[in-house]
């Protein structure tokens, strides 16, 4: 496997081909078996790749394979190879193990619409994307896989298109994102001008030579790519349009917006490990943004209806978290993060699907109620998510996010602990708040949903439950204190020390053991905290949220408001642009380029009126120019 | 004496020439055309052209203006050209062109290359130049091809004029 | 002996009356009538050379073109006629269909 690395993405690949090309000519249950084969045939291949670089010792688990060389162009090099290291199989079996999941899931959700097939064409497209910019070995690789999964994120958010919604918010997410892979596109540039090369062994072996620790080179490549991967994970400033691309097919927010595409930018970081230690203005600036986001996603998620919504702004919160992990150097543990996150937030994203199918598309929460014993696997699923967010021992959650905590406390600050810890408290808060709402209390009178609902299909179920049992062991992967417990850390280890690094760059773990075990329960006391407030304010005082969105009014209207964000984004930056895009289009296109055109035709027109008048329809005029034309053909052989 | 004769002939033909485009009867312009076609047989003789000035009396006054003058007559063409003319430009133009022809042609001959062309004719000429056994002959070996064109096209003209001028139905 | 210059000259002089009488006057007879004037002028201009350099191809060129303007002359009668029996009239202003 490990020599045919390039299986991995092309099989997606050429699934996408398939549904794509003969769309109309497959039936629901050919297109969903083609992809869904396609993707469960890239697993398999990761999983064997994994198996195969595990076989091999720590120090040699570095497979560079090149398919050919892309561009050769005077110094510039560019090849099409896939690079297999701890890190990259860690995000393979995620990706493709999730994505499995989630082709199986959709194949339910997605009966008996009409863009059946296009839906698995672009999800599997979305696939090859994504492990292009997993398996790349140089920038430009993933660069393009950065690119397609943007493409593939518009494609499906956008792909009820014939909604007005859906289509505004495919175009803000691909606009945004752009502005993202612009400090990216930037990024790589500046790489190129210092490296000559965008091999990752190239850059990331010569990192210390070339790049002063510290220096405005290295600040400016790391903050460049930080650009791009704020647009991509949606992070401060970048992140207005997750929410919004809550429009497309709940499968999707699973598969992109929560495991994989938003995942993108906390591996890139993770990659490129070496620039970023290098500067560390960068990585403050990291751990700020990923700390301000969580804090501020968590809040605005408190008062959300929108079942899709909270969701939504809960991964943006987790997100942060990863991004505090690396920005504090604990590159494994946001990756840590981003594997339970993955398993857990996919199985709350789909669990929501389930919801939403069964009300037939309701999706505000507050004419939900009661589905516990009416769905009883999605709320079994559904509460082993949450426990799982929300930290709680010994689903995956608690291991990663507490993983976290402790290296903000100790590679950072305890200012960052603290604010880390009240986002935590806000994220077992608002996804309990989801539970009780949902599942737990009696509809109101009158606000009874349509016709009683039916739980899910088997091909729904089967991932949820899958999902569910993940996010329940998954953690195990990391088990913190105890000596050589933590396996994942040892496994990925290699990939950040790989690469020769002045010393004052390393970060230092520390290793308090009785410290680590207070603050695991203090993580946990919180989280629990938060479930009782929940609790307590949606199922016992059930009048107590009103009254208190009352008392504080101005502080409920900002966070419902999301802080008026996008309505700011509005002002500054999209009115200016459309006022001057109007203009341009008045002056310049209709003025400029058609009314060239115009003239021009209008030009032809007149001047042929008066040039006709030369036909006369008179013999004698006629002979009169061919006399003059004798004379001047005279005069001119008297002149010559 | 040559240049006598030349002089008169030379005056008739351009008295006769402008009077018979200021003439508004069809049938003066014709006499007058004939008058010019006389003198320039006159001319002819004067430059050897035995042949050809006999022909032009024969040929062209003589069938050729009898043809038109059978034309005017059988049309029953009177007094012409009371409406003005409708044309325009044709005047001031057509006068400005004739003034610059004329002082091309002014140039031309006065020209360098031309100059000493046209003075004096000195040699005298064969005694067979001008006589129709002169031009027969050449006619009739070096341009034989012509000639049999131009018979052609006389045939052509012939059937021309008769299709032309038949009548409809 | 008169220099050939005058005989160019006066040709000239009779080739332009003619393209006068094209020019400015509408009957199609007198038209063709000035044609004819024009042809002869062109007549004495190649007479007037074959002399100047003794050769006889001049003249015979001349008979050519009495040929041509004799087939011109009928062909062109024949027209006059036809557009006579049209409108009723030789003015060639009234054959204007050409417009534009």
């Amino acid at each position: 496997m490990l020599h045919n690395l390039w299986l991995i993405p092309c099989l997606p690949l050429l699934g996408s081909l398939i549904n794509g090309l003969w769309r109309r000519n497959l039936s629901e249950t050919s297109a969903g078996s083609i992809a869904c084969a396609a993707v469960g045939l890239s697993c398999l291949g990761a999983i064997m790749a994994f198996c195969e670089l595990f076989s091999l010792s720590p120090p040699e688990r570095s497979v560079e394979v090149v398919v050919y060389q892309w561009v050769t162009s005077g110094d510039f090099q560019a090849a099409m190879g896939f690079w297999l290291d701890p890190l990259s199989a860690v995000m393979l079996l995620v990706v493709t193990g999730v994505g499995l999941l989630i082709h199986i899931y959709s194949i339910g959700y997605m009966h008996g619409d009409a863009g059946f097939q296009r839906y698995f064409a672009y999800l599997n497209l979305f696939v090859f994307s994504m492990l292009l910019l997993v398996l790349g070995n140089n920038f430009l690789l993933m660069f393009l896989g950065w690119e397609g999964v943007g493409l593939c994120s518009y494609l499906l958010i956008g792909f009820w298109f014939t909604r007005q919604a859906a289509a505004d918010a495919g175009k803000k997410a691909f606009i945004v994102n752009r502005v993202g892979d612009f400090g990216f596109i930037l990024g790589v540039f500046l790489i190129f001008v210092s490296f000559g090369s965008l091999q990752f062994r190239d850059v990331f072996g010569s990192a210390a030579q070339q790049l002063v620790p510290g220096g405005a080179m290295a600040t400016a490549i790391a903050l460049l790519l930080l650009l791009g991967a704020t647009g991509k994970s949606a992070q401060i400033p970048l992140y207005v349009w997750l929410p919004d691309a809550m429009e497309g097919p709940t499968p999707v927010s699973a598969l992109i917006h929560a495991a994989t595409m938003v995942t993108a930018g906390v591996y890139m970081i993770s990659r490129c490990s070496v620039l970023y230690l290098l500067a560390p203005a960068a990585m403050a600036a990291v751990t700020l943004i990923g700390l301000l986001t969580a804090l501020m996603a968590a809040s605005i998620a408190l008062v959300q209806t929108d079942i899709k919504r909270v969701l939504a702004y809960s991964t943006i919160s987790q997100l942060g978290y990863m991004f505090v992990a690396c920005g504090v150097g604990a590159f494994g543990a946001g990756i840590f993060h981003l594997v339970t996150h993955a398993c857990f937030k996919a199985l709350l994203f789909l669990g929501a699907g389930a919801v939403i199918h069964a009300l037939d598309g309701e999706q505000d929460i507050r004419r939900m109620g009661g589905l516990k014993d009416q769905l009883p696997i999605t709320y079994a699923t559904f509460l082993v998510g949450s426990l799982a967010i929300a930290g709680i021992f010994p689903f995956a959650g608690f291991f990663s996010k507490d993983e976290i905590l402790w290296a903000a406390l100790t590679e950072g600050h305890f200012l960052l602990w603290l604010v880390a810890a009240i986002a935590a408290v806000m994220t077992s808060f608002y996804m309990f708040r989801l539970v009780f709402l949902v599942f737990h209390r009696q509809p109101r009178a009158g606000e009874a949903p349509l016709h009683p609902p039916h739980e899910a299909p088997a091909l729904m179920r089967l991932p949820l439950l899958m999902l569910a049992g993940l996010s329940v062991v998954v953690g195990f992967i990391g088990i913190p204190i105890i000596e050589g417990a933590h396996l994942l850390r040892a496994y990925l280890e290699p990939v950040f020390t790989r690469y020769p690094l002045p010393l004052e760059a390393l970060s230092q773990t520390s290793h308090r053991p009785g410290l680590e075990v207070v603050m695991l329960l203090i993580s946990l006391a919180l989280a629990l905290g938060g479930i009782f407030m929940a609790q307590y304010l949606y199922l016992i005082d059930v009048t107590l949220p009103e009254r208190l969105s009352t008392r504080f009014q101005w502080a409920y209207r900002v966070l419902l408001g999301k802080y008026f964000v996008d309505e700011f984004y509005n002002y500054l930056v999209i009115a200016p642009i459309k006022r001057v895009s109007a203009w341009l289009w008045a002056e310049v296109d209709v003025g400029i380029v058609d009314g060239t055109v115009n003239q021009a035709g209008a030009f032809v027109w007149r001047d042929s009126a008066w040039l006709s008048r030369v036909q006369s329809g008179f013999v004698r005029n006629y002979a009169l120019s061919i006399f003059l034309g004798a004379v001047v053909v005279i005069g001119y052989l008297i002149i010559r | 004496m040559e240049t006598l004769l030349f002089w008169l002939l030379a005056v008739m033909a351009l008295t006769a020439a402008v009077s018979m485009i200021i003439q508004r009867n069809p049938v003066h312009s014709a006499l007058f055309l004939i008058l010019t076609l006389l003198s320039l047989a006159g001319l002819f003789l004067l430059l050897s052209a035995h042949f050809l000035a006999v022909i032009q009396v024969i040929v062209y006054a003589g069938a050729i203006m009898v043809l038109f003058l059978f034309v005017i007559m059988l049309l029953d063409i009177r007094r012409t050209e009371a409406a003005p003319s409708r044309v325009k430009g044709q005047k001031t133009l057509g006068i400005l062109l004739g003034l610059t022809f004329f002082l091309e042609t002014i140039l031309v001959l006065r020209s360098e290359d031309i100059r000493d062309l046209t003075a004096a004719i000195a040699v005298a000429p064969d005694p067979d130049f001008g006589t129709a056994v002169g031009l027969g002959r050449s006619l009739f070996t070096s341009y034989v091809f012509p000639l049999q064109l131009a018979a052609v096209l006389l045939f052509v003209a012939l059937i021309g004029a008769i299709v032309l001028s038949k009548r409809r139905g | 002996m008169v220099p050939i210059a005058n005989y160019l000259v006066l040709s000239a002089m009779l080739f332009l009356i003619g393209v006068m009488g094209v020019l400015f006057r509408r009957s199609a007879l007198i038209i063709f009538m000035s044609i004819e004037l024009m042809l002869n002028a062109v007549n004495l201009s190649f007479v007037a050379f074959a002399r100047l350099w003794n050769e006889a191809d001049g003249q015979l060129f001349v008979m050519f073109i009495f040929t041509v303007a004799a087939a011109e002359a009928a062909v062109g009668l024949a027209i006059v006629i036809a557009l006579f029996r049209q409108r009723d009239s030789v003015d060639v202003d009234d054959v204007n269909l050409m417009k534009g």
